[in-house]
């Protein structure tokens, strides 16, 4: 309608998120092209993979967003949108920008950083390319490209949101599949959306959001159809410094053990006298 | 197009895209809308979301099936069969809008004695003439219409003719002149002939031949009727999966048929979306680059038939009723458009400089006479027939005969290089030493680098505003048109004879600006919206042309796109509404849902609160409401109309559809297509099963299939060198033949490469596996592609036996980032008898595994398949 | 330098802030000052020129450069949204195969060569002119006909309506080619 805007009215600290919902997805991966458009992403190889209508495979440093196509049971006279079962669903992935990042918690050099919106940020100018962060992401998101040098992931579109604009991907989604919004708001509005899907009968909605996990929740939320291994997403992704936790414990045991055992053999070499 | 023209008066959609939220059933059918109108779909997604049934028939199950609440497997090319079904259904059980049938439609007009159905005649209307393998329509006229004594053909039959006119049958007949029995009981009205034409198109004969379960097809039928009626409205949308078959015409007549009988057209949530497939696609008919019809959809003279003289031409394309009554004024004004000055009344308004149609012109028709050497020159602007055209061998080979060839493209398209890097070069059938093609590719300018009006899906001028200049040598097709012709007439004007008159009284005086001479966009606008040549003042609306010359108008639907100077409606952006009221101009006269009177009942009260639009207001005696009304804003509900006046005076108060003649939706047609007044199931020209209904007519009957020597057909039914069905189609990541799409990163690295869609059945038969390389062929040729084994594709039985499918996007050429095999090349060259459109949804097909080998090795390989196979 | 770098370093940044030191701390200077890239740009009105939906777009410039493309909020149709190709209309125009001169091949040629603008209209002109010299025919069996066969167009559907109106009337109108036709069945 006349005079409606790009901009979005969040200010600087309000954190906001992203919700992702299956069931308004139409595969159409404007999200893809949207996001590598404004971030004058490259190629990232023009493979055909054979995987339903998705070629583009997997997230990494030049694809930000990416279209997964999951193809189930097709049964005449049901549509994909009936609650009966489960067509051909299509989810839209992204980096989940998590509460306790363990990108951000790897990262050596004060690259990695959290913006004025809670979103994770790869600072491409700090970045020396180490690639902790790509191993201690537990999805798998980030990654170095090996010709340039750094890592790059997502940037939440910072750029734009520092502007009060949205994201690329959500702006150009034609069925607001993506939505963009404050967090506290958009988690609402998922319990909201769920129970309505659950309501029409969809039983297998769920939305995603491990809570539970170390990862403390994600700031971008998804609604899916069916379990979260469907879709490769980790039930229950972790920060690898929990195992740090215990690796600290057992660091901590062992160096009890170690001085209690030098201890133990100056008494000994002393009886020996 | 002409199914909906001749169904409702205009040929196109019939609503907007925002209409849809307002649904309470969409059936999408002949269209994959979530894939190829993605952001049109979030309405339908909208509606969904509020509880409307979205139902999606498609021999596939789709992206749009995946968001549907029903997907409803068909055989390609049984849309037919389908849509009768429906209609017998509706009629059957009575569930047909009752008030609406009988006030707005033809319901009641009763029809000749002579007039034999396809029924009586085993799949033959009366009047066709076995040798000329065409029909006399006489006899299908309505009882009591005279026919006309214009001269030559009737109207819409000439052979010639490519359906796109306006001669809706207004003219072959007074069809203002008819009877009528509104208990609709008479053995011979419309509704009891379109019982009996529809009677054997039974749930259990969808089941038979088109593979959809008996229970599937009464819950589509009971679903889609359920949302109709005064509270409840439906909407159908559909694209090239119905016009591109060789019957597709009647198929979209199939669909209005259905919609008038449950009441849905004009109104909001209802109507027929046609989703066309361009930026400005409608545009290009309107003010058409084709080659039957002049701007407006006034036709083309056509030699010999109506272009004696002028007046001979007006007479037979007026009606003596209805909108089109007015014939004459749209035509001199017209004409007062391109020759100015040098059209008079001594002159007849300079009609003489018009050139006459004296055959097939479409692309087809002339692409067939370039193969025969007859054309010179060719002129190829934004399009890419080498890769986007049926039978692309016996295209581009064509092209290979021509003396000179421009083609103006943002990118080297395969046209542009067919001479250097094509198919036919690779195999050595054409070798670019022996190839006399005198080609000029010159870079053209994007949309962001001029100024102009596109025309949507849904009649919308939109205006895109020039931000950057065009890089290099790259020019608008605008600044190409007007200094071409600009260096013409500048030597026209030193050879002055009777060759050159036309183009020396051609006006052609456009501003320029800029460096490179840019023409002026908007006065080329206000040429076709009109003017007043009196007072020199744009018209803001067609009432106010005149037929004494002096007023002027390039394209008189468009009249009040810019009724002012310097306000074009085009490049307004203030939208007030959901249907866009504010924002661009919607022709005719800014109506964004035509035929809307039919939203309010005969007495002009809304039929429902729900589902009010346009109304009569007695105190202000006007029609009002959410819309610009598509009727006499002035004329009462109750006028009796009053044929002595003529034009829409003549036609009563409730009749909505006021570019017919009798005001009324057409469930038969009188006059104007050349495959029979009422849709009948044929097969596809290729196909693996016998026409069920009609075993002595296999295929639509004046279908034109062009067979030679480089045009073969499989033997029909069932040949077994083929025994599957292939169908074509698009992917929402690519653009038609790939110069928008595959010469661009982003895009290309979505769907990198050809491939077929096979079912995991059909991949066992075949001994194919995924991913692997399969060869498809058909009697035009072979190509290879990725396979991707899907349930998607289902085995359908039919007939008791299976029948498998085959799916094919179109998208790839040898040219850009990613690069494949022409799939149209083995698509064969028919053309639909109305629009000449080519069938690419269903033909046959047979598959190897295996990749095709190089060379000419390939041909060869395609040579032994069809000939040798037993 | 030095001392700068040390002050940046995350531990000392913790010490000082009493933070983690993935905040506002450690951002840098380019962080801390991002902008879109349109910011400060000209903006034009345009339309989606792939399929018929017929979506609005922002297009973005600035110094005669296109900077971005994106879907127009205030459109009642697209509501601010695009495909995957309208989202790629920025790309359509920049791409490094877009062309930018015009080529010419000669008859019987096996390449391309150069050729420059004006030469090639007055060349094309010419080829107009000398065909239908050959071709036309005013009038046939004592009507008029008005009309040359041996020349043909192709294409509308992705043209301005101005400019198939100017096509149109200038090819049909003035030079008498009836063989006109665009992709208005694909």
């Amino acid at each position: 309608m006349s005079g409606a805007t790009d901009h979005t009215g969040i200010q600087p600290g309000e954190i906001t998120a992203f919700l992702t919902d299956s069931t308004l997805c139409i595969g159409c991966k404007a999200c893809e092209v949207a996001c590598k458009e404004w971030n004058d992403i490259s190629a990232d190889g023009f493979d055909f993979t054979g995987w339903s209508y998705d070629n583009t495979g997997a997230l990494g440093h030049a694809t930000w967003r990416h279209v997964k196509f999951v193809e189930g049971q097709i049964t005449p006279g049901i549509g994909g949108n009936s609650a009966e079962q489960f067509s051909w669903e299509f989810s839209s992935d992204v980096c989940k920008h998590c509460e306790v990042a363990g990108c951000l918690e790897a990262c050596p050099t004060g690259s990695l950083v959290r913006t004025e919106f809670g979103s994770v940020f790869l600072q491409p100018d700090i970045c020396n390319g180490c690639s902790y962060c790509v191993i201690s992401c537990p999805f798998g998101v980030v990654q170095k490209d090996e010709d340039d040098g750094r890592a790059f992931k997502c940037t939440f579109c910072t750029d734009r949101q520092k502007a009060g604009l949205m994201p690329a991907c959500a702006k150009a989604c034609p069925t607001e599949s993506i939505k963009f919004g404050r967090h506290d708001e958009l988690r609402i509005e998922a319990q909201v959306r769920l129970a309505t899907l659950q309501a029409r009968g969809m039983a297998d909605a769920q939305i995603y959001d491990p809570t539970d996990s170390s990862v403390k929740g994600i700031h971008s939320m998804f609604i899916i159809r069916g379990e979260p291994e469907t879709y490769n997403l980790p039930p229950k992704p972790e920060v690898p410094s929990i195992y740090l936790k215990e690796g600290w414990k057992s660091a901590a045991f062992e160096a009890v053990a170690m001085v209690g055992a030098v201890v133990a053999s100056f008494f000994l070499l002393g009886r020996k006298g | 197009m002409p199914g909906l023209g001749t169904s409702v008066g205009r040929g196109g959609a019939t609503t907007a895209q925002q209409s849809l939220a307002d649904s309470d059933a969409i059936l999408i059918m002949g269209s994959s809308m979530a894939e190829q109108h993605p952001v049109g779909f979030q309405w339908v997604v909208e509606a969904r979301e509020r509880g409307c049934r979205v139902i999606h028939v498609d021999p596939r199950f789709t992206r749009t099936s995946a968001c549907a609440d029903m997907w409803v497997p068909l055989r390609a090319g049984t849309d037919i069969l389908f849509l009768g079904a429906l209609i017998r259904y509706v009629l059957e059980n009575d569930r047909w809008f009752k008030d609406y049938v009988v006030h707005y439609t033809n319901a009641s007009t009763i029809l000749r004695e002579d007039y034999v159905d396809a029924e009586d005649g085993a799949g033959l209307f009366s009047g066709w003439d076995d040798e000329k393998k065409q029909y006399t329509p006489e006899t299908w006229l309505y009882e009591g219409s005279e026919p006309k004594q214009s001269g030559g053909s009737h109207a819409g039959h000439h052979p010639a003719g490519g359906g796109h006119a306006k001669d809706r049958g207004g003219e072959a007949g007074h069809s203002e002149q008819f009877e009528t029995d509104e208990t609709l009981q008479h053995p011979r009205c419309v509704f009891q002939v379109l019982k009996r034409h529809f009677a054997r198109y039974t749930p259990e004969l969808v089941e038979r031949s088109c593979g959809i379960p008996k229970d599937v097809f009464l819950k589509v039928a009971e679903t889609y009727i359920a949302a109709s009626g005064p509270q409840k409205t439906g909407c159908i949308c559909y694209a090239v999966g119905w016009t591109q078959h060789s019957t597709g015409v009647q198929i979209i007549r199939a669909a209005a048929i259905l919609q008038l009988l449950l009441g849905n057209i004009g109104r909001p949530g209802g109507g027929i979306l046609a989703l066309r497939g361009h930026a400005s696609i409608q545009g290009s008919t309107d003010i058409p680059t084709l080659y039957d019809i002049l701007p407006a959809y006034m036709p083309m003279p056509f030699f010999e038939d109506d272009a004696k003289n002028f007046e001979a031409y007006v007479k037979k394309h007026t009606t003596e009723a209805g909108l089109w009554s007015k014939f004459e004024t749209f035509m001199v004004s017209f004409l007062k458009a391109w020759y100015g000055d040098a059209a008079t009344k001594e002159n007849q308004w300079g009609f003489n400089y018009l050139p006459r149609v004296t055959g097939d012109h479409s692309e087809l028709g002339y692409w067939l006479d370039m193969a025969d050497g007859k054309l010179d020159g060719l002129f190829v602007m934004g399009q890419n027939p080498a890769v986007g055209a049926p039978n692309g061998r016996l295209q581009r080979k064509a092209m290979a005969n021509l003396k000179w060839l421009v083609v103006r493209d943002l990118v080297e398209t395969e046209t542009a290089s067919f001479w250097k890097d094509s198919p036919e070069v690779e195999r050595g059938e054409l070798r670019p030493e022996d190839i006399g093609t005198e080609v000029f590719l010159m870079p053209a300018a994007g949309p962001a680098e001029k100024s102009g009006s596109f025309t949507n899906t849904q009649r919308l001028l939109q205006w895109h505003n020039k931000a950057v200049d065009a890089p290099g040598d790259a020019r608008s097709e605008l600044w190409f048109a007007y200094h071409l012709g600009r260096m013409l007439k500048e030597r026209a004007a030193r050879e002055r004879n009777a060759k050159n008159a036309a183009l020396n009284a051609l006006t052609w005086a456009i501003p320029t600006r800029g460096s490179v001479g840019e023409p002026d966009a908007e006065s080329v606008l206000a040429e076709i919206n009109g003017r007043n040549l009196t007072t020199g003042k744009l018209l803001s609306t067609f009432e106010d042309l005149k037929n004494d010359g002096s007023t002027m108008s390039g394209c008189w639907i468009y009249t009040g796109v810019m009724p002012e100077e310097g306000r074009n409606r085009a490049n307004i952006r203030e939208a007030k509404d959901s249907l866009g009221h504010g924002w661009g101009f919607a022709w005719p006269k800014d109506t964004r849902i035509i035929y809307n009177r039919a939203s309010a009942r005969p007495d002009g009260t809304p039929w429902s609160e729900e589902k009010k639009f346009v109304w009569w207001d007695s105190e202000k005696r006007e029609w009002t409401g959410k819309d610009i009304s598509d009727f006499k804003k002035d004329m009462p509900p109750d006028h009796k109309g009053d044929l002595s006046k003529g034009g829409l005076e003549a036609l009563d108060g409730d009749k909505p559809f006021g570019m017919h003649p009798d005001g009324r939706g057409w469930l038969y047609v009188n006059s104007g297509l050349k495959d029979g007044p009422l849709p009948t199931h044929f097969e596809p020209l290729e196909s693996p099963v016998r026409n069920p209904l009609y075993p002595a007519h296999q295929t639509n009957p004046p279908t034109n299939k062009k067979e030679r020597p480089d045009n073969r057909y499989a033997n029909s039914p069932g040949d077994p060198r083929f025994p599957f069905v292939l169908t074509t189609y698009r992917l929402t990541e690519h653009h038609t033949a790939g110069g928008m799409s595959r010469a661009l990163s982003h895009l290309s690295e979505l769907q990198p490469e050809l491939f077929a869609e096979i079912s995991p059945e059909l991949a066992e038969l075949t001994g194919i596996s995924p991913n692997d390389w399969v060869t498809i062929v058909t009697p035009r040729a072979l190509i290879s592609a990725r396979a991707l084994i899907t349930a998607r594709m289902s085995v359908l039985e039919i007939e008791g036996r299976q029948i498998h499918q085959v799916g094919l996007p179109y998208h790839w050429g040898w040219k850009g980032l990613v690069t494949g095999d022409v799939a149209n090349d083995l698509l064969a060259l028919s053309q639909e008898p109305n629009v000449r459109i080519m069938e690419t949804k269903g033909l046959v097909c047979n598959l190897i595994p295996g990749r095709h080998p190089a060379g000419h090795a390939a041909l060869d390989e395609l040579h032994e398949l069809l000939e040798e196979r037993p | 330098m030095l001392k700068d770098l040390f002050s940046r370093w995350p531990v000392i940044q913790q010490i000082r802030t009493r933070s983690a030191g993935t905040g506002a701390e450690a951002w840098s200077d380019r962080t801390r000052n991002l902008k879109p890239k349109t910011a400060g740009c000209d903006v034009s009105r345009g339309v989606c020129p792939y399929c018929g939906v017929g979506c609005g777009q922002l297009v973005y410039h600035k110094d005669g450069e296109l900077i971005s493309i994106e879907g127009d909020p205030a459109s009642p149709i697209s509501r601010g949204h695009l495909c995957p190709k309208g989202a790629n209309t920025h790309q359509l125009h920049t791409h490094p195969g877009r062309l930018k001169k015009l080529k010419y091949r000669r008859p019987y040629a096996t390449d391309w060569e150069d050729l420059d603008l004006d030469t090639a209209m007055g060349m094309i002109a010419d080829r107009v002119w000398e065909t239908r010299e050959r071709t036309f025919e005013e009038t046939r069996d004592g009507q008029s006909l008005m009309q040359t066969t041996a020349i043909a167009h192709l294409g509308g559907a992705t043209l301005d309506n101005e400019e198939n109106y100017l096509i149109k009337k200038l090819f049909t109108g003035g030079l008498g080619m009836v063989c006109i036709s665009n992709q208005a069945r694909i």
